[in-house]
C-alpha cells in the first residue's frame, strides 16, 4: 500500500503534528521528532511492505490486557496491516517514540487526527510509551533492548514458515548500552536471519542527555559488524541516502542501518534546551510562547493558538 | 522401587518429533538438560542461543509470535533471574506458548546460590498468565511435555533429570493433585522431590499411630485451593507444607492463603528453605542441613500432634529403598 503524500510531506507533517501536540499540552516527545520523522515517514510511505490497515480510523479504548478471560484481545498492529505470508513486520523498539509513530500514522492515512487527541489519556489505547494494544504497535518495547531480540525470533519463525515477508525493527542508539542487543545481534547473525532489518536512530541523545556523557558507546559500527551485522550508514535526514542504506544487501546477516540524525531537526529553536531534550516541558509560559512562534516559523505552519490564562 | 534413567529425554524426543510447531531451545546446557541426542538426531528442530538468556526469552516471544512453540531448556534459576524483564515483557504478558523447562529445581544441584532455583515458584506464579507445573517422578517427568504443551499461554516447569524413581502410575494431568493418603490426623502438602521424602515419612509414622493425609501437588499455579482447604478440613491437628522451595512464596504461602481466605483456623508449620539462601552440597545433606527431608516432616508432624513419635533416622532408613539413591548418580552440573 502506498500513500498519495510523497515521503518528504510525510516527514513535514509529522514534525508539525508532533510541535502542535507538544505545544498544546505542554510536553512531548518533540525532539524524536525532529531525528525520526525521515526515517518514520520512509519507513511507512515506500520502504515496508504493509498492507491496508485492519483497525478503525479512530483507535478503540484500552479493552483489556492479554489474559484467558480477554479471548477478544488484539494488538495495534492491524494498524500495519494484516499478518499475512507476503507483508513486512514493523517492530518500533523504543517505545518513547510512541506519539512519533502516531503522528506517522495520521500522515499515511492510518490512523484520523482524533487518534491524537486520545494521547495519554486515561482509558486509551493510545498509550504515552506504545503498548501491544497501542496503535502501530505488536509487542511491548518500553523496556529497551528487548525489540531485536523478539523480531530476530518473528523473522526466524517466518523463514521456517516460508513468509516472504521481512521483519524491520525501527531502533534508537540508545539501547546499544542494553547488553541484550547485543545478544540478539549475535544470535542474528549465528542463525543467518537476513529476512531481519533495523533502522537506527542515531541522534546521539538519551533520557539524561548527550550519550557521550551518559555512557560512551564507541564506534556503533564497527561494533555491529564484529557481532556479525551487516551495517550501513546514512543521513537520516536525506532520503535518498536512506533508501541506498536500506537497500544494501546482506545474505546471510541481519542489516542494520544507522541513521545519523540531528536532535533538532527542522526545530532549531530546540538546541536552546540542549542536552535536555529526551521529553521536552517548557520551563514557563515565556518559553512555551517563544517556542511556538520561533518552530512554527521554522516549520512554516501557524503558531498553535493557545488559551490565555 | 523403580528407576527411570533420563525421562525427560525420552519424552521430549516422543513429543517434538509428533508436533513440527514445537522448538527445541538451549542455551548451552544442552547435556545438562538431556537434549543432546535430540539436538543431534533432529537439527532442524534444534535452536542454540548460547548463553545469553535474555535474548533466549525475547527470542522465544518472537517465535511464538510466529506461530511456534518453543520448549526452553535451561537451568530452572537461568529462566527467571536474568531475564525477568524479558519473561515478563516477551512471554508472559502477551502469553505466548512457551514453555520454559527448568532443570535442577532448589536444591536438586550442587552448584550453590547461583545455580539454586529457590524462589522460582514464588516469581512464577505471582506472574499474571503463567502456568506453574513441577514433576514429582519418572511419571510425571515423562508426562509434563505433552501436557505443558497443551497450555494455551507459557508455562514454567520443574523438571528432575538424570535417574529419577517411578512413584506414580499414571501421568501428570493439569489442576488435578494426587491424594497420597487420606488419613484424619494430620495433612501434609509436598510437590517435587519432597513427595518421596514424604512417603518415606508416612511408613514411619504409620507404625507409630500416626493417621497422615498426604496430597501431592504437580499443579502449583493454577492452584486448587479449595480443595487444600477441604482436606485441612478434614484432618485433626493441622497442616504441614514440605517444599523444595523457600517458604515464602511457594506451596507454604499458598496454602496458608487458601486457609486464611476460607477463613479455616487450622495450624500449619511450613517447612522448606526458611528466608535463607542455601548452599553448595549433595542433594541429601542439603535436605538435612536447611530441613526439607523426612525427618524434618516427622519433627514438624510431632510439634503438631504434641506427641513424640519415637522415629529416629534409623527407622526412616528402614522405610527407605536404597535403591533409590544409590542409583542416583552425583548432581553434578
Amino acid at each position: 500500500m502506498r500513500n498519495e503524500k510523497s515521503t518528504e510531506e510525510v516527514a513535514r507533517g509529522i514534525r508539525a503534528r508532533v510541535f502542535e501536540h507538544t505545544i498544546r499540552n505542554n510536553g512531548g516527545y518533540l525532539s524524536q521528532a525532529c531525528s525520526a520523522a525521515e526515517q518514520l515517514a520512509f519507513l511507512y510511505n515506500e520502504a515496508l511492505n504493509l498492507g491496508p490497515s485492519t483497525m478503525p480510523m479512530v483507535p478503540p479504548p484500552f479493552s483489556g490486557v492479554p489474559s484467558a478471560a480477554n479471548p477478544l484481545y488484539r494488538t495495534g498492529a492491524g494498524y500495519n496491516g494484516p499478518f499475512d505470508a507476503v507483508h513486512d513486520r514493523l517492530f518500533i523498539a523504543p517505545a518513547h517514540y510512541a506519539l512519533v509513530a502516531y503522528a506517522c500514522l495520521i500522515e499515511v492515512g492510518r490512523m484520523a487526527p482524533e487518534g491524537l487527541e486520545m494521547f495519554n489519556r486515561d482509558g486509551s489505547s493510545v498509550e504515552m510509551i506504545g503498548a501491544e494494544h497501542s496503535p502501530g504497535m505488536e509487542v511491548h518495547n518500553g523496556t529497551l533492548g528487548i525489540g531485536l531480540s523478539t523480531a530476530a525470533g518473528l523473522a526466524w519463525g517466518r523463514r521456517r514458515l516460508g513468509h516472504t515477508g521481512r521483519v524491520c525493527v525501527f531502533m534508537s542508539d540508545g539501547e546499544v548500552q542494553e547488553g541484550q542487543t547485543w545478544e540478539a545481534v549475535q544470535a542474528a547473525a549465528h542463525h543467518g536471519i537476513d529476512n531481519l532489518w533495523a533502522l537506527m536512530d542515531v541522534n546521539r541523545q538519551q533520557c539524561d542527555g548527550a550519550m557521550d556523557d551518559v555512557m560512551t558507546v564507541g564506534d556503533i559500527a564497527t561494533k555491529l559488524r564484529d557481532f556479525g551485522a551487516v551495517v550501513a550508514e546514512c543521513d537520516a535526514h536525506d532520503l535518498a541516502a536512506l533508501r541506498a542504506a536500506a537497500a544494501t544487501p546482506h545474505p546471510g546477516r541481519p542489516l542494520i542501518v544507522l541513521a545519523h540524525s540531528r536532535p533538532t531537526q527542522g526545530m532549531e529553536s530546540l538546541m536552546s534546551r540542549f542536552p535536555r531534550l529526551h521529553y521536552v516541558r517548557f520551563k514557563s509560559e515565556e518559553e512555551r510562547a517563544r517556542m511556538n512562534a520561533e518552530i512554527a516559523a521554522e516549520l512554516g505552519v501557524p503558531p498553535v493558538p493557545l488559551e490565555t490564562h | 522401587m523403580e528407576m527411570v534413567n533420563r525421562p525427560y529425554a525420552a519424552a521430549f524426543e516422543a513429543h517434538a518429533v509428533q508436533h513440527p510447531e514445537v522448538l527445541c531451545l538451549s542455551a548451552d546446557l544442552t547435556s545438562s538438560c538431556e537434549i543432546d541426542g535430540f539436538r543431534d538426531r533432529h537439527p532442524e528442530q534444534f535452536l542454540s542461543l548460547g548463553m545469553a538468556e535474555q535474548n533466549m526469552l525475547s527470542f522465544a516471544g518472537g517465535l511464538g509470535l510466529a506461530g511456534f512453540r518453543p520448549f526452553l531448556h535451561s537451568f530452572g534459576v537461568f529462566l527467571y533471574r536474568r531475564p525477568y524483564d524479558q519473561l515478563v515483557a516477551s512471554i508472559a504478558y502477551p502469553r505466548r506458548k512457551v514453555r520454559l523447562m527448568g532443570f535442577l529445581p532448589g536444591v536438586t544441584t550442587p552448584g550453590g546460590m547461583t545455580h539454586q532455583a529457590i524462589e522460582d515458584i514464588s516469581v512464577m506464579r505471582t506472574l499474571p498468565n503463567m502456568t506453574v507445573l513441577e514433576a514429582g517422578d519418572a511419571t510425571e517427568v515423562e508426562s509434563i511435555v505433552a501436557e505443558a504443551d497443551t497450555v494455551d499461554g507459557p508455562v514454567y516447569c520443574r523438571i528432575l533429570r538424570g535417574a529419577v524413581p517411578r512413584l506414580f502410575d499414571t501421568p501428570l494431568r493439569i489442576g488435578q493433585m494426587r491424594v497420597l493418603a487420606e488419613g484424619c490426623d494430620v495433612l501434609v502438602v509436598t510437590a517435587g522431590i519432597t513427595t518421596e521424602e514424604a512417603i518415606r515419612a508416612r511408613g514411619a509414622l504409620a507404625g507409630a499411630g500416626v493417621s497422615v493425609r498426604h496430597l501431592h501437588l504437580n499443579t502449583l499455579k493454577p492452584f486448587d485451593a479449595a480443595q487444600i482447604v477441604d482436606h485441612a478440613a478434614s484432618v485433626r491437628h493441622g497442616v504441614v507444607t514440605l517444599e523444595n522451595h523457600l517458604v515464602n512464596g511457594g506451596i507454604g504461602s499458598m496454602v496458608a492463603e487458601a486457609l486464611a481466605e476460607a477463613g479455616l483456623a487450622r495450624r500449619l508449620v511450613r517447612l522448606g528453605l526458611q528466608d535463607t539462601y542455601a548452599h553448595g552440597g549433595s542433594r541429601p545433606y542439603l535436605m538435612r542441613h536447611y530441613g526439607m527431608d523426612a525427618l524434618a516432616l516427622v519433627r514438624a508432624i510431632e510439634r503438631l500432634t504434641g506427641q513424640s513419635t519415637g522415629i529416629d533416622e534409623g527407622a526412616l532408613d528402614a522405610v527407605r529403598v536404597e535403591a533409590v539413591h544409590s542409583a542416583v548418580k552425583a548432581e553434578a552440573l
